[in-house]
């Protein structure tokens, strides 16, 4: 496979939240609004193109018994630099998503894709594996967002779009997640064919 | 290539590595950010007082930590006395802790002399992102459960409670546990002695 058609797969063929199902907590947690899904979606990918790099360069040294500690304490250190990068750069992020971000260590997605993808193929397929599949959570998530808060805040992005009459809690809250969610998920399908 | 394998040297070996690796990293990492992390906290914390006070142009004159017990459990609050360029008692600003939905919550409310709220902010909560969080939004000036203005001398409540204060839609623990601290940074702040009498302050301190 070549670099587009690993990006393409990531986003289209084995997309994580709408084929792949993986990593459902954060996507039901976070996309109470378009930006913080979105927010969500592009942190979990620059954790996701890290660890692939890295759990794919140090998988010929990596004994089979205990490879899945070794991915956990790379996938951890990882989550842990990009905490301290927002807390110090993106305080706006921070203030956004703080308590989400340590979660990313025990997202599948990440996971997922080191033992499905990384542990088997050359370090830079696992650096475009790890853009693609990123891109695709990104989307999913972005898109789940956008839904969610244009029928339950009546926005988009924070522009408002519905006058509040016409707003439906339930779209921000959990429930409306899984509502969505299940709509979102019966269309890309049916799209697909 | 062919896999390492999976005796016990090598096991031990390539964890050990690993964790050793990624830990000097991370401390690396959190060497370099210290500082910046640091910053912006102070940063938060100086724009925090200006909003709250609804004054840019002001010192801190005096800053005090007050323990005060509430419901049993020891409460930590800092008062900053601020006055401004004329050096005019403009009231103080209350940073003020309470366990909110998903962790501490913490605030900080502007009081002028009289006790009545200047304004606030929240200076680090772990609220549900679009529930609780909206806090820092709902409790403004002309919004659905505007405190701006409000004196707590009695103890403000949300509307469930019997109170006039209109709680987030969804979020009623955390309106609580933002109008406790509320009204926490208030009694600590009534507790202290005014910004001039600084050795009456300290007493207090002591004797807290």
């Amino acid at each position: 496979m070549n670099a587009i058609q690993i990006i393409k797969n990531g986003i289209v063929k084995e997309n994580p939240t709408f084929v792949l199902m993986l990593g459902m907590c954060p996507t039901l947690a976070t996309t109470t609004s378009a930006m913080n899904g979105m927010s969500m979606g592009l942190a979990t990918m620059v954790v996701l193109i890290c660890t692939n790099f890295v759990i794919s360069c140090l998988k010929s040294i990596t004994p089979d018994k205990v490879r899945i500690p070794v991915f956990i304490v790379v996938i951890a250190a990882f989550v842990t630099i990009l905490q301290l990068v927002i807390k110090a750069f993106l305080p706006d992020i921070d203030a956004a998503l703080g308590l989400f971000i340590p979660l990313i260590v025990v997202n599948c997605v990440i996971l997922g894709r080191a033992e499905a993808f990384a542990a088997k193929n050359s370090p830079i397929a696992s650096l475009f594996d790890g853009i693609g599949i990123g891109l695709g959570f990104t989307l999913g998530l972005t898109l789940l967002g956008i839904c969610r808060e244009l029928l339950g805040s009546g926005s988009v992005f924070g522009f408002v779009l519905l006058p509040e009459t016409y707003n439906i809690l339930l779209f921000v809250l959990p429930p409306g997640a899984f509502i969505m969610l299940g709509f979102l998920i019966a269309i890309v399908n049916k799209i697909r064919g | 290539m062919k896999k390492l394998e999976s005796s016990l040297l090598n096991m031990t070996l390539v964890l050990t590595g690993v964790a050793v690796v990624m830990g000097g990293i991370l401390a690396f990492v959190n060497h370099l950010t210290e500082g910046p992390i640091a910053q912006q906290k102070e940063k938060t914390l100086a724009d925090g007082i200006k909003t709250v006070m609804v004054c840019n142009d002001l010192a801190v004159a005096n800053t005090d930590e007050v323990k005060q017990t509430v419901d049993g459990k020891e409460h930590t609050f800092i008062i900053y006395q601020v006055k401004d360029a004329q050096g005019k008692d403009l009231g103080a600003a209350v940073q003020s802790t309470t366990m909110g939905f998903g962790g501490d919550l913490k605030v900080l409310v502007g009081f002028n002399p009289e006790g009545a709220i200047l304004g606030y902010t929240l200076l680090e909560h772990a609220e549900t992102p679009g529930l609780g969080a909206k806090a820092d939004q709902w409790f403004q000036k002309g919004q659905k459960g505007d405190i701006i203005g409000k004196s707590p001398a009695e103890p403000l409540t949300v509307s469930k409670d019997g109170g006039q204060v209109d709680a987030i839609t969804a979020s009623t623990i955390t309106s609580r546990a933002f109008l406790k601290a509320v009204n926490n940074a208030y009694n600590a702040y009534k507790a202290t002695p005014a910004a001039d009498a600084q050795t009456g302050a300290s007493e207090q301190v002591k004797k807290e």
